[in-house]
């Protein structure tokens, strides 16, 4: 890690976000995003289907590179070496060790089929981070007790409900002991009745102290827990600030008309 | 408001007994097969068989050599094609253009020309090399391509360019958010092939892999061609010198069927230990 491609944790926020730009082909994904989240802070991205919410959050841990722009994490640039004036691409390794300072949590949940409950949970620890086996068993057990599945450590996925999956794949990601919870619309995929379940666990995790970015059409959720929430259209920002402004108080007319469309 | 009972007006059936269906035609198509193999087996019986021959030769000394032969070609030309198949897919797979470009070059090589002229080309490197390796460290090239040499390197080879798409099949059928998973854990792209891609793959591509496996158990006979000492080969070197044909190659065939039997409910005992954990099993 050569010494210009980190920066004084003091002086950053957890999360820098310059001018991001992606396109898909034709498609421009995001056209130019700035976005900074402090340490501890709870930020709900909301936007329509197609607005670049879900690839500016996967660009944040580089499931999606960026075609320009800069993301900052924890004082680092991510995926790329400063040398000079030139930006050099980071080997895949070092994209694998930059990525596990975030946690990731998906709207298809994604838990490893073969594998029990605590074997999702330790396989990162255990294989990745080469921590003690022994030590990571009772650290998931205390996970999985902390998302209310202390019951669970050896159901495999395919027997598990939506909603217990989804806590499940919060307690691996949290078993790597991220700074920053990435969370991908993570209650999209469940039954209605399932939602809270895993609604109730996210603000256990953000009552913690983590700090999450939130991708998500709960806006009840983005209201109570959101320290600040983050309007997107057309893979730009278009208006953000504290939950009650923005959802009480939209000034925007897409946001208004986008707001009135899904609370009808 | 409870519906309307409509039960009242209606037969009462409640004690009936069911009768399920006859299935008639299946006890006709029982009667017909029966009949057919009790005729074949009486042809087989009075034919010009001498049945003893059979029995005599079936664990004669060469047979059981030529069975050995057969088995350890089929394993170890299985494990070279499985070891170059998932090579090839994971390569074929790769960002890398160099590697896909090298992948899909051996596949269509491979896949391109008969097993049986691979394997007459292996077994006659020496026409084109007469000698294999460098000044001092070099050996005489028939030396080295003993029968069973070529026909593992032919068969092998072979069967790793059939073997890759198989694996590649396989990982395909992985759905693409657990590459993602696997990366956001932080792992490199090979350490999520080896823990979390194929595992999963496995359970698709253990059935078209015992496929291959029994279809190698027989492929082996090919390498007659080349002298190497399998069953078949083994089998003809006796009806040579004795004339008994058919008898020798009926011991041969009784001895596939045996090994194919034996590989079957492996395959199946594989199947169950790479279900774990898939569509609520257990």
């Amino acid at each position: 890690m050569s010494q210009s491609s980190t920066m004084p944790p003091a002086t950053m926020p957890l999360v820098a976000i310059v001018d991001v730009r992606k396109k898909f082909g034709d498609f421009e994904a995001l056209a130019g995003v700035s976005l900074d989240v402090r340490a501890g802070e709870v930020l709900c991205i909301i936007g329509a289907s197609g607005s670049g919410k879900t690839t500016l959050l996967r660009c944040v841990n580089q499931l999606v590179t960026i075609d320009s722009g800069a993301i900052w994490v924890d004082g680092e640039l991510t995926g790329w070496r400063i040398d000079g004036t030139k930006l050099h691409a980071l080997p895949e390794k070092e994209v694998a060790r930059q990525r596990l300072s975030t946690g990731m949590v998906f709207q298809r949940f994604n838990l490893f089929p073969h594998m029990t409950a605590l074997e999702n949970i330790i396989e990162g620890p255990v294989q990745v981070q080469k921590r003690n086996r022994a030590e990571a068993v009772r650290e998931a057990e205390a996970l999985l007790a902390r998302v209310g599945l202390a019951d669970k450590a050896g159901s495999y996925p395919a027997n598990l409900s939506g909603g217990q999956q989804q806590r499940v794949a919060i307690a691996r990601a949290l078993a790597m002991k991220p700074k920053l919870m990435l969370f991908d619309e993570p209650t999209s995929a469940l039954d209605p009745e399932l939602v809270g379940e895993v609604l109730a666990a996210m603000k256990e995790l953000a009552a913690s102290g983590m700090t999450m970015i939130v991708v998500t059409h709960e806006l009840g959720f983005a209201r109570e827990v959101a320290d600040r929430v983050v309007y997107m259209d057309r893979g730009a920002i278009v208006e953000q600030g504290p939950a009650a402004e923005v959802l009480g108080n939209p000034q925007e007319p897409r946001l208004r008309a986008f707001l009135s469309a899904v609370l009808s | 408001m409870p519906a309307p009972n409509a039960a009242a007006s209606l037969p009462d059936i409640a004690h009936y007994t069911h009768v399920p269906n006859r299935h008639w035609g299946r006890w006709l198509a029982v009667a017909i097969i029966i009949l057919l193999i009790a005729g074949l087996a009486r042809a087989f019986a009075v034919g010009q068989i001498e049945w003893d021959f059979v029995g005599r030769f079936f664990t004669a000394p060469a047979i059981m050599t030529g069975l050995y032969n057969t088995l350890w070609m089929t394993l170890g030309a299985m494990a070279l094609g499985i070891t170059l198949g998932v090579i090839t897919a994971v390569m074929r797979m790769s960002p890398n253009p160099v590697l896909q470009g090298v992948a899909m070059g051996y596949t269509w090589l491979f896949r391109g020309t008969p097993v049986i002229l691979q394997l007459l080309l292996w077994f006659n490197l020496a026409l084109i090399f007469p000698r294999l390796g460098f000044g001092e460290f070099s050996v005489r090239t028939v030396d080295v391509m003993t029968p069973a040499l070529a026909a593992l390197l032919g068969l092998g080879i072979n069967q790793g360019a059939y073997t890759s798409e198989v694996i590649r099949a396989g990982m395909l059928s992985v759905d693409t958010g657990q590459y993602e998973a696997a990366k956001a854990i932080g792992m490199t792209r090979l350490r999520a092939l080896r823990r979390i891609i194929f595992p999963q793959a496995m359970r698709v591509v253990i059935p078209p892999l015992g496929n291959e496996f029994i279809g190698m158990v027989k492929l082996t006979s090919l390498a007659s061609v080349i002298q190497f000492a399998e069953i078949l080969h083994a089998a003809q070197n006796i009806y040579y010198a004795n004339s008994r044909v058919i008898e020798l190659l009926i011991v041969a065939a009784i001895w596939y069927l045996i090994i194919v039997s034996i590989l079957t409910p492996l395959q199946m005992l594989l199947e169950r230990r790479f279900a774990r954990g898939a569509g609520g099993a257990r």
